[in-house]
């Protein structure tokens, strides 16, 4: 056991009965279980295969106290609201804020609530989702074992929340790390959106460690932003589970722009027959921004249909990672699945490794999976030049061109105006651009 | 479908049909594996001081090594002291020519249909025989020894040409590249020596034959093709082995060598038994193929049919070194019953303006595990590089697994990588069409199966690839479903 890990052990033991829910005897006992996990499998290094290319090293090397957060410090959030979007939870440095928040009447039986409330009101609510967490590797053992906060977001039976929910993740402490956990439930038959989204306050370094559980029942429908802002000193490490019944639809939209190392771990599993699941994605970096995302779509049952969508635009040295893992179990026939990551590299010293996988024990399907890597096309860039366009802002309009079909799947206006205003923005020439999309 | 679904299980079992043992005497050291072993074969084969050396280096780097683990198969661990290491047929001299050979090899070779002595000539083809581990004729010889081509068995060439060998031996596939090369390193018995001089056009196919005949033996063949400036040739190879409860271990090591301008074709036909119905028996073949363009504008050409072998694990690669090079892999491997393949290609661009292309087919029928991995890496200085990847998976029968791996590195914003997968099955209503038109069952399977894998067929040198279809018709047998 190394240093680093001694060290979060030795701070769990000195923590673990201040956190939330730590007189729930059950609770107690999934942390307990994560933390001994976490301490006997250590960080993931490039040798195991779902971090080849994601060296932890800066994490590793230092030890992260927990955020003791000071609500007071963020007195304004006005600058990432999204305005057509009514309800919405702040957390500080992975802790809810109430007085920043606002949350709308939901029909009944629906709640949108922080999680430490629940935890402390209504445990049994939460209780089916974190008594057995997702084993998904040592990061979310780390966060089981030291969540404080987060949203819990629970739909009732054949409700539909037309509007959609924004968390909002602020971080105002450098050298410290939040846990943020979510978990959003839809019933049968229920929709809901819900829109996860990181910023920073200040331009040190952190690290955000943050899980989101989503379950939806039969029928339901539930569509998940994660607007990734974090400044370009943080570590962000997310991890997306979905488990989906019989005839549900989840989407999944990531947006990644920030952080100095990202990644992002995004998973849904079909417990039913008929199941059906869009994961979009869309990674702008640059300077020496690393980002990695990791997808599993698991057909477990038969009639599942699938998409993925994942484009990234690289500049500088920045390095982008995807691995996007297909598996079709073993009677789940008349699976359909279709896979796609295009990568753009817009500088000599860019790297992308791709890893588009398909695992198939059925016969009945048709999968297929895409990927390409490469630069902006010249035939293009010399047809806009042709048409009196500057070379500089003929490539700023290629590039955004790029990005734009993911953008055009985001559903909710807000965010896709503002989401299209931060690609603008990044461009060399943005003043041009701007007048012309 | 039900139906459709017996007359297929019928349809894909037939027998293997190498399956026969030739009884012939053979000279074996005893079981195991240690430095004593190592210079046993190294005398045998009266080897220089340096290549023992060599051997002893990567034998002693090999024990420091763990197999690998990250491929997609499935088998108990192998204990590598209950193989024999060296098994040759028992001569009483070196042959000196065809008619001084065992008959009894000659009819093996008849059997499996290998166009050696007369048949040879007809066919055009020079065949290097490798049985067990000692290569047995080598046809042809003076022909092409008239043009400067030098085409001989390993330990031959190791006697004859030791400065040739020395030079590019381990120069591509480097003894301590993984698990398997390091043991072959160790352990290599015999193999293939090519050697294509400045400008010359091989004028005939070059062959060799493997053939696993002993009980218990490893097969550790080690096959180096030299094409020098400008040079062309074209290798086939093919490997069968008899019917055999054990799995035996088959660990080959090939290397190739393009200089500038240097086109090569290597061109596999990889029938190892695979094992019975129930996945008793059958060869593991753990092969590392590695072939260096070198010079500017060379190109290697690797072209595989793998239907054998209980489990394939392996990776026909191309260094695109030179400017220019070109790197090509074309593959069709099917596994039927209990058999697993995980098998794909690297291609390394590190020369400006080189190009690959990967076109793979995969067919699982039974219980056959079937796993294309790939990787595609761009360094930093490969300008303009082009890979074009494609794989397809055909699925027979709901136990069957198909799966596709492909890793994709790049580094430079000027290459162009494209890869595209897709699974499906035979449909039930192509099946039907071709059954409508008076097409019965199996044929009309194996219409759609060669279809399937057609471009890559169309890639292999003419005997072949009707041999290749043949094949693919028979070890598809009792599986389709």
């Amino acid at each position: 056991m190394n240093e680093t890990i001694e060290r979060y052990v030795a701070e769990f033991r000195a923590q673990a009965t201040r956190l939330p829910g730590a007189r729930l005897p059950w609770l107690a006992a999934a942390r307990e279980g994560a933390i001994e996990r976490f301490a006997r499998q250590g960080f993931p290094t490039l040798r195991d295969e779902a971090w080849k290319y994601t060296a932890l090293g800066p994490i590793e090397k230092k030890v992260f106290p927990l955020a003791q957060a000071d609500l007071g410090k963020v007195s304004e959030v006005g600058a990432w609201l999204l305005e057509d979007v009514p309800h919405r939870l702040v957390f500080v440095d992975g802790r809810y804020a109430p007085a920043l928040s606002r949350v709308g009447a939901l029909p009944a039986p629906s709640l949108a609530d922080s999680l430490a409330e629940v935890l402390a009101r209504a445990p049994h609510l939460a209780e089916p989702y974190l008594r057995e967490a997702p084993a998904a590797g040592a990061f979310v053992e780390l966060n089981t074992a030291f969540m404080a906060d987060g949203a819990f977001v629970q739909v009732g039976e054949g409700v539909i929340v037309e509007e959609p929910i924004h968390l909002l993740f602020v971080s105002t402490t450098a050298g410290c790390v939040s846990h943020p956990r979510n978990l959003v439930v839809a019933a049968d038959g229920a929709a809901v959106t819900v829109v996860e989204h990181y910023v920073a306050l200040g331009g040190g370094g952190y690290f955000t460690n943050a899980v989101t559980q989503i379950a939806a029942g039969r029928g339901a429908r539930v569509e998940h932003y994660k607007v990734q802002q974090e400044n370009v000193k943080a570590f962000h490490i997310a991890t997306v589970v979905a488990r989906q019944e019989a005839g549900s639809r989840f989407d999944s939209h990531s947006l990644s722009l920030g952080a100095e190392l990202a990644r992002n771990d995004i998973a849904t599993r079909f417990d039913g027959t008929g199941c059906e699941t869009t994961l979009n994605g869309l990674y702008v970096v640059a300077g020496r921004q690393h980002v990695d995302h990791h997808t599993t779509i698991d057909h477990a049952r038969p009639r599942g249909t699938s998409r993925e969508f994942y484009r990234g635009i690289l500049d500088d040295r920045a390095r982008a990672v995807f691995t996007g893992r297909i598996v079709v179990h073993k009677d789940a026939q008349k699976t359909d699945a279709g896979q796609i990551n295009h990568n753009l590299l817009l500088s000599r010293d860019a790297e992308v490794d791709t890893r588009p996988q398909l695992e198939i024990y059925a016969d009945d399907v048709k999968c297929s999976h895409g990927a390409t890597v490469g630069q902006l096309d010249d035939n293009m860039l010399f047809y806009l030049r042709t048409r009196g366009l500057e070379e500089g802002h003929a490539r700023d309009l290629l590039t955004y061109a790029f990005a734009a079909e993911v953008l055009e799947r985001i559903r909710i206006r807000s965010l896709r105006n503002r989401t299209e205003r931060l690609m603008v923005e990044r461009m060399a020439e943005a003043e041009r651009l701007k007048e012309l999309v | 479908m039900g139906s459709v679904t017996d007359r297929l299980d019928q349809f894909l079992t037939r027998d293997y049909a190498a399956g026969f043992v030739t009884p012939l005497e053979a000279e074996m050291a005893p079981k195991g594996l240690s430095e004593d072993i190592i210079r046993l074969i190294s005398a045998k084969k009266k080897e220089p001081e340096w290549l023992l050396e060599w051997r002893l280096k990567a034998y002693r780097h090999w024990l420091t090594m763990t197999p690998p683990r990250w491929a997609h198969v499935h088998y108990p661990p192998i204990d590598y002291q209950d193989i024999y290491y060296y098994a040759a047929p028992k001569v009483k001299k070196a042959p000196r020519s065809l008619d001084e050979v065992d008959p009894e090899l000659l009819r093996t070779y008849e059997k499996l249909g290998v166009p050696l002595h007369e048949r040879a000539a007809l066919a055009g083809v020079a065949v290097d025989a490798v049985f067990d581990s000692v290569s047995v004729a080598t046809t042809f010889k003076e022909k092409l020894a008239a043009q400067g081509i030098i085409f001989c068995s390993f330990s031959e060439a190791v006697l004859e040409y030791p400065e040739l060998v020395r030079q590019y031996l381990g120069s591509v596939v480097p003894p301590g590249d993984n698990f398997y090369a390091a043991l072959n390193s160790a352990v290599f018995s015999d193999g293939s020596f090519c050697y294509i001089p400045k400008g010359v056009r091989c004028p005939m196919e070059l062959s060799t034959y493997f053939r696993i005949n002993a009980q218990n033996t490893g097969q550790f063949e080690r096959t180096l093709i030299i094409a020098e400036e400008g040079a062309y040739v074209s290798y086939l190879e093919g490997c069968t082995a008899p019917k055999r409860d054990e799995n035996q271990l088959h660990a080959a090591v090939v290397e190739l060598v393009a200089l500038e301008g240097a086109y090569i074709k290597y061109s596999t036909v990889q029938n190892w038994y695979p094992g019975d119905k129930e996945g008793k028996g059958g060869i593991y073949n753990f092969v590392t193929k590695r072939g260096e363009c070198r010079g500017a504008n060379s190109r290697i050409s690797w072209t595989q049919v793998e239907t054998g072998s209980a489990i394939t694990w392996k990776y026909p690669s191309v260094v695109l070194r030179g400017d220019n090079s070109v790197g090509e892999f074309y593959s069709v491997a099917l596994t039927n019953n209990f058999q697993q393949a995980d098998t794909g290609t690297k291609m390394i661009h590190i020369g400006r303006n080189t190009r690959s292309t990967i076109l793979s087919k995969g067919i699982s029928a039974g219980r056959g595990s079937n796993t294309y991995r790939g990787l595609v890496k761009v360094l930093r200085g490969a300008e303009g590089a082009r890979n074009y990847t494609q794989c397809d998976s055909l699925l027979i029968g709901d136990k069957c697994g198909a799966h596709t791996f492909p890793y994709i590195e790049v580094k430079n914003p000027t290459a162009r990588v494209e890869h595209e997968a897709s699974t499906s099955r035979i449909g039930e209503d192509q099946l039907f069409y071709c059954m409508q038109r008076g097409i019965s069952a199996e044929d009309a399977v194996s219409m759609i199966v060669n279809g399937f894998c057609k471009e890559v067929f169309k890639e292999l040198p003419m005997e072949f690839a009707v041999e290749a279809q043949k094949l693919l018709g028979v070890s598809l047998e009792g599986s389709v479903g």
